[in-house]
C-alpha cells in the first residue's frame, strides 16, 4: 500500500495546525475518516434516512437493508459464523459493560474469579470491579513481564478452575504489546471460563478471526477504524448470547409486550433496544469496505514498519524513555527527561503534531510503570516515515526548549 | 533558542521558576482544611492543606504531581493567598478564573507572579492544568464559610 496515496482520501489531514502541516499521531485515541465513509454518511442522510425494522415505506426498507448489510460486513470482517452474533453497540465500553452486566451478573457467584491484566484500559477494568462487588466474585490480575508483555506461565498460574471470566485486551493502547489471545483463550476454556477480548486497538489494525481465536466475546469501536463515533460491536458466541438477558429494554427489541410480561426478539435484536445507531452502522460498513480494499495485512505490515522505524529513531534521542516491548503494534509511548508529557504535547502541538498525553485511561498500568503520565504517538494507515521524522525533530526541539527555559 | 513565540507566552520564566523551585511545597501538620483534587482526564493531582484562623488563611502548602503549568500555578496560588482573608482569596480566585477564560478582569489587585499565567488562556487545552489548585482552594474555603 502507498500511504501517501491513502492519505489523499483523508481531507482532514490536508490542513495546517499552528502554521505547520498537520501530523496526526493520535489514531489510537480516534482515527481520521476517509472520503468513502464521509460520503456514505452523507448519502444516508441526504437520500434514505429512515427508521429501520418498522413501517413499510421505501426509505425504511432501504435503511433496513443498509443497516443489516453493515452487520453482514462486520460478520465477514471478524469471521463470525452468523450475523446473529453481531450486536451493534455504542462502542467498546458499552459492549464490555453489556457482557459484565448481563453474562457476568447471571453467571458469577461468591468464590468465582474474574481474571484481567495490569495493562487493561479502564473500560475493561471497572465493569468487572462493579460486577465483582455485585456478585461477590473476586477480581484477579495477570502480572506483566519487565518489558510489559504477558507470559503464558503467569496466565496459567492466575487462571484457576474457579475462574469464570477471563478478559484481556488484544493490543495495549499504552505498551503496544500484542497479547497471545488464542493461547489465553485455550487456558481459559481448559479451566471452564469464558474468554472476553477487548479488540479496540486490534480490530482497526489487523485481520481478526473470532473462530480461530476461539474467543467467546469480542468488543471493538468503529471510531478507531475510520468509522464514525458512537458505533461499536459486541461479538458473542450464539449459544452464550441466546441464554443472556438484554441489558436495555424498550422499543425495537421486543417480540410481544403485555401488561406485566414481555418477550424479546431473537438475536441479535434483543440486545438493540431503541432506535439503533443506523448512520453509525452504515458508516462502519463503509469503513470496513475501505479497510478491506487496502487489505488488513497490508495495513498491519505498514504499521509494523512505522513502529520499528519510530522505535529506532526515538531511541536515538537522549533522555527519552520508551515503554513496552520491542514487538509491538503501531504506537510508541514515551517520556522525555523531566519534561511533563503535557508540556511535551503542547510544544509538539505548536509544531503541528498531535500526540496524546496523560494516563491513557490506564491508571493501574501507569502505577505499574511508576509514572503519572506519558506521551504517546500512534500510527495508522495514513502515516508515513516523514511524520515520524517530523516528530523526532520536534522532540529534539522540545528538549532544547525546556533545557533553555529551565 | 528560536522557537515559536506563542510558546514563550505560555512558558514564561516566572512559571518555570515556580515549577523548578515550588514555594510552599509540602503538607502542613497543623492544618484545618485539607483538599485532594485530581484532574481525571490527565492525571494531575493536588493535595492542598491550609490553616484558616478567624477567617484568615494563616498558612498554606501543596503537594502534587503534574505538568509545569499545574504545579507552578499551585505554587503561585499558595504564595498569593497566605495572609489573605477568605473573601480576598475567593475574589482572587474569581480574578484568576476570568483571566483564564480570557475575560476582562479586575486589574486593581496586584497579582504579582500570577500575572505570568495569563498566557495560558491562549492554550485552551491547558486551562484546566492552571485552575486545578485554585479549584481545590475554593472548595476548601467554601467548606469554612
Amino acid at each position: 500500500m502507498n500511504a501517501k496515496e491513502v492519505r489523499q482520501l483523508f481531507p482532514i489531514l490536508a490542513q495546517e495546525v499552528n502554521g505547520k502541516p498537520l501530523v496526526y499521531l493520535d489514531s489510537a485515541a480516534t482515527s481520521q475518516k476517509p472520503l468513502p465513509v464521509i460520503e456514505a454518511l452523507e448519502k444516508y442522510y441526504r437520500e434514505y434516512n429512515s427508521n429501520v425494522h418498522r413501517g413499510v415505506h421505501t426509505l425504511g426498507t432501504k435503511a433496513t437493508d443498509a443497516y443489516e448489510g453493515a452487520r453482514e460486513k462486520v460478520r465477514k470482517f471478524i469471521n463470525a459464523k452468523s450475523t446473529q452474533e453481531i450486536i451493534f453497540t455504542r462502542g467498546t465500553t458499552t459492549a464490555l459493560n453489556m457482557v459484565a452486566a448481563s453474562y457476568g451478573r447471571a453467571n458469577l457467584r461468591e468464590g468465582d474469579e474474574i481474571v484481567i491484566t495490569y495493562m487493561e484500559h479502564h473500560s475493561n477494568i471497572i465493569p468487572w470491579q462493579q460486577v465483582a462487588k455485585q456478585t461477590g466474585a473476586t477480581l484477579k490480575y495477570i502480572p506483566l513481564q519487565a518489558d510489559g508483555s504477558i507470559s503464558l506461565t503467569d496466565v496459567e498460574q492466575t487462571v484457576t478452575p474457579n475462574t469464570k471470566i477471563v478478559s484481556v485486551m488484544q493490543v495495549s493502547n499504552v505498551l503496544g504489546a500484542i497479547n497471545p489471545i488464542k493461547q489465553i483463550a485455550e487456558i481459559a476454556h481448559r479451566n471452564g471460563a469464558v474468554m472476553v477480548v477487548d479488540a479496540a486497538q486490534s480490530a482497526p489494525h489487523m485481520k481478526l478471526d473470532v473462530q480461530n481465536l476461539d474467543c467467546d466475546f469480542l468488543a471493538f469501536s468503529g471510531h478507531k477504524m475510520c468509522a464514525p463515533t458512537g458505533i461499536g460491536v459486541l461479538y458473542g458466541k450464539r449459544a452464550l448470547l441466546e441464554q443472556m438477558e438484554p441489558v436495555e429494554f424498550g422499543g425495537e427489541m421486543i417480540d410481544f409486550v403485555g401488561l406485566y410480561e414481555s418477550t424479546w426478539k431473537e438475536l441479535p435484536w434483543k440486545f438493540e433496544g431503541g432506535t439503533p445507531i443506523i448512520a453509525g452502522a452504515i458508516g462502519l460498513g463503509a469503513a470496513i469496505d475501505f479497510l478491506e480494499e487496502i487489505g488488513l495485512d497490508n495495513i498491519a505490515a505498514h504499521e509494523h514498519k512505522l513502529a520499528q522505524y519510530a522505535l529506532e529513531q526515538l531511541s536515538a534521542i537522549e533522555g527519552l524513555t520508551i515503554y513496552g516491548p520491542k514487538q509491538r503494534a503501531g504506537l510508541v509511548t514515551f517520556n522525555l527527561d523531566d519534561v511533563h508529557p503535557h508540556d511535551v504535547a503542547t510544544v509538539l502541538d505548536a509544531e503541528g503534531i498531535a500526540v496524546r498525553a496523560g494516563h491513557h485511561c490506564a491508571q493501574p498500568l501507569m502505577k505499574w510503570l511508576n509514572v503519572t503520565a506519558t506521551a504517546r504517538a500512534s500510527f495508522y494507515l495514513y502515516n508515513t516515515e516523514e511524520d515520524i521524522d517530523r516528530l523526532v525533530v520536534a522532540l529534539k526541539k522540545t528538549k532544547e526548549y525546556f533545557s533553555h527555559v529551565f | 533558542m528560536s522557537f515559536n513565540n506563542p510558546l514563550d507566552t505560555l512558558y514564561r520564566q516566572v512559571i518555570m521558576d515556580h515549577y523548578k523551585n515550588p514555594r510552599n511545597r509540602g503538607v502542613l501538620d497543623d492544618e484545618n482544611v485539607e483538599i485532594n483534587m485530581n484532574n481525571p482526564t490527565c492525571g494531575d493531582r493536588v493535595h492542598l492543606t491550609m490553616k484558616v484562623e478567624d477567617g484568615k488563611i494563616v498558612d498554606a502548602k501543596f503537594e502534587g504531581e503534574g505538568c509545569s503549568i499545574s504545579m507552578s500555578s499551585a505554587s503561585m496560588m499558595t504564595q498569593a493567598i497566605k495572609g489573605k482573608t477568605i473573601e480576598e482569596a475567593l475574589m482572587l480566585s474569581q480574578i484568576f478564573s476570568d483571566m483564564m477564560r480570557g475575560k476582562a478582569y479586575d486589574d486593581s489587585v496586584d497579582l504579582g507572579d500570577i500575572e505570568a499565567l495569563q498566557g495560558v488562556s491562549k492554550f485552551p487545552a491547558r486551562i484546566k492544568c492552571a485552575t486545578l489548585a485554585w479549584k481545590a482552594m475554593e472548595k476548601g474555603l467554601h467548606s469554612q464559610q
